[in-house]
């Protein structure tokens, strides 16, 4: 049986000791700012703006694309399990053919993205 | 009798008349905290092991003054992060800057949870039956902490490396949860402790029927696929210093920047310790006659190996670049990651066990 | 005086995140901070699924939704320009009107179920829980398997939209 209270434990008790050494770092630092000391570093020049502003476009597809092979990913893992389960009832054969077409038809979107370009950082 | 940690809690309570009901409980908040002081030892010695490794193969001596052959090192590094001014920078966005290392440690401690360090329920805080997909989906939570760092900085430097990182992050993630899938897959079962027990015993009575037998290519994508995740050169493109200043946590100091350096330390023996268990039987001997040794070296010891060899290659290899960074994960690893899950299903269809 | 059980207070407790990091997202001015509180509202239904032990749910709700679709639109936000730097302000005083009929809709369906099964609690939680993923795949791999391998053709074509609507057409050599 699983204990589900024992995940939000380990996030409790993460967030907990993060906090408690930023305090406690914060209790015996030294707290001395300046102006420049302040300034975002950016190689000694002196910063031109904030940095809010539009990037390059590239960086957005890898993002599209994961999104979709994540979902993937996430229905190859049941199968996975119940493989084994599956071959014990003689059905083996029939669950492999069903995760190779799933399988067979994203590739044919990975080769998809792949003529067009996009897994192509430029 | 075997000494568990409930059993001595049990003891205690007995001796000092606290209901019994309070006992699971506490022996949850002792073994977190356990967990948590595991991790700030770890890698406290990994720093040091990788300045030491480093500095033999690089021809130098590393940290050699503080304390006996400079093990008191990063102790000493430690309280000086500590003791060190926390400066944000007047422009940044105040309160995501602070939580971001917090977005980016939580998660890096919370895998913890499910690794078997040894045989039995003991040796593992909880082994949720969800395992293997639960390090998948806690692993996805440091990518928002790393751009709201890069973000809250306010600096282009940050915010560039910070959308590089998560790039590669997420690129790398698909190849690392589809390797991870084949040892599911063998075992029928996505709980650690199940995958390391279907890994039991061994054929012609010498070789152990770990899952890299089958597995040579899936432990290759997934040692890749982990160097990417956990920022390793040849990976390192995230902060690379000669394009990026030091990428998302630029702006970062004292503490905050202590955070970030612990996940990103407490997330290399993750990896590796998660290689071993998949792959390389976790606690199991290898070889049943070796078994007097307890199943914690076995598990520490495989995990120790594996980190070796990353930290080897991050001080022998040079930096990829960013393009091909990107292209070797999504042309090469992904579909070598596709082939090796239906090579994996033949295996389970056509091989008796 | 009824007594409240721990899971009753874990989910009141996630439940006030939810509702409380939601109304943040509609009203913060920034619109990353929205972001932020949008992947904390995540996560809490991720919690919800855990106090239904709807274990495979929680882990693909938090690798899907936090994991990829909050970082997409983190993604989408920088090749925004002029929505980084400018705190927009919500223009339409009356936009709490359109989500009150679907909130009052939804809440009529829920309570028309709570009345029909006597006021009961519909969540079994006498029972342990079961692990739910081998029974996800196994309903994957008979009953759904035709939706099954729609979904397969549904992220093609989702990959192919996406691809032609954030890619204009320079088709290069397969290098």
């Amino acid at each position: 049986m699983d204990n589900y209270a024992y995940i939000a434990l380990f996030a409790v008790i993460g967030v907990a000791f993060s906090i408690f050494v930023m305090l406690l770092s914060w209790a015996i630092r030294p707290h001395r700012p300046s102006k420049v000391k302040l300034e975002p570093y950016e190689c000694g020049e002196i910063p031109f703006g904030n940095a809010w502003r539009q990037f390059k476009v590239g960086y957005y597809i890898f993002a599209l694309v994961f999104v979709i092979f994540d979902v993937e990913a996430i229905f190859i893992f049941p199968w996975a399990k119940e493989l084994l389960n599956f071959k014990a009832k003689g059905l083996g054969v029939f669950a492999f053919a069903e995760m190779m077409i799933f399988i067979a038809i994203l590739v044919v979107g990975l080769i998809y993205a792949w003529r067009k370009g996009v897994l192509k950082w430029d | 009798m075997q000494i568990t940690l409930t059993g001595i809690i049990r003891l205690v309570f007995e001796r000092l008349h606290i209901p019994a009901n309070w006992v699971a409980p506490t022996v949850m908040l002792v073994a977190s905290v356990i967990v948590l002081f595991f991790i700030l030892f770890v890698v406290l010695y990994l720093i040091y092991g990788l300045r030491k490794i480093m500095g033999w193969i690089q021809a130098r001596i590393g940290p050699n003054r503080v304390g006996p052959y400079g093990l008191a090192q990063t102790i000493a590094d430690a309280l000086k992060l500590l003791a060190k001014e926390d400066i944000m920078p007047a422009m940044a966005d105040k309160w995501p800057f602070i939580i971001a290392p917090i977005i980016v440690f939580v998660p890096a401690y919370m895998v913890y949870l499910v690794i078997p360090f040894g045989k039995g329920g003991s040796w593992v805080a909880q082994d949720l039956s969800i395992g293997v997909l639960y390090i998948s989906a806690i692993l996805s939570i440091p990518i928002i902490g790393i751009i709201t760092a890069g973000w809250a900085s306010n600096n282009k430097w940050s915010l560039l490396g910070s959308f590089r990182a998560a790039a590669q992050l997420v690129s790398y993630e698909v190849p690392l949860a589809l390797a991870m899938i084949p040892p599911v897959m063998l075992a029928g079962s996505m709980s650690l402790q199940g995958i390391v027990h279907a890994q039991q015993g061994v054929w012609f009575g010498i070789f152990p029927k770990w899952f890299l037998a089958t597995q040579i290519l899936g432990f290759a994508i997934y040692m890749m696929a982990a160097l990417a995740e956990s920022n390793l050169i040849p990976f390192d493109i995230m902060e690379a210093e000669s394009e990026l200043v030091a990428g998302f946590n630029t702006e970062y100091s004292g503490m905050k920047f202590a955070l970030f350096f612990l996940a990103e330390f407490a997330g290399m023996f993750t990896v590796s310790a998660i290689a071993a268990t998949l792959f390389l039987g976790g606690w199991l001997p290898i070889h049943p006659a070796l078994s007097f040794i307890p199943p914690v070296f076995w598990f520490l010891g495989k995990t120790l190996v594996l980190i070796f060899v990353l930290m080897w290659i991050r001080s022998t290899l040079p930096r990829v670049r960013v393009d091909q960074l990107m292209s070797f994960g999504w042309k090469v690893l992904i579909p070598l990651a596709l082939l090796n899950i239906v090579w994996t299903g033949a295996v389970v269809l056509f091989f008796p066990r | 005086m009824p007594t409240i059980t721990l899971q009753q207070f874990m989910f009141g407790a996630i439940a006030l995140v939810i509702l409380g990091s939601a109304i943040l997202v509609a009203t913060l001015r920034n619109i990353f901070h929205c972001l932020l509180f949008l992947a904390l509202s995540f996560l809490g239904v991720a919690g919800v699924y855990l106090l239904l032990s709807a274990d495979f749910l929680a882990a693909v709700q938090v690798l899907v939704y936090i994991g990829a679709i909050t970082v997409l639109m983190m993604f989408a936000l920088m090749m925004t320009h002029r929505v980084m730097t400018t705190d927009i302000s919500q223009s339409l005083t009356q936009w709490w009107l359109a989500p009150l009929p679907i909130a009052l809709g939804i809440f009529a369906v829920l309570f028309r179920v709570y009345v029909r099964h006597g006021g009961q609690a519909l969540v079994d939680t006498k029972h342990h829980a079961v692990p739910t993923t081998g029974i996800i795949g196994q309903a994957l791999l008979t009953r759904y398997m035709l939706p099954f391998e729609l979904a397969s053709i549904l992220l093609l074509v989702a990959m192919v939209g996406a691809i032609i609507l954030a890619k204009e057409d320079k088709s290069d050599d397969p290098a």
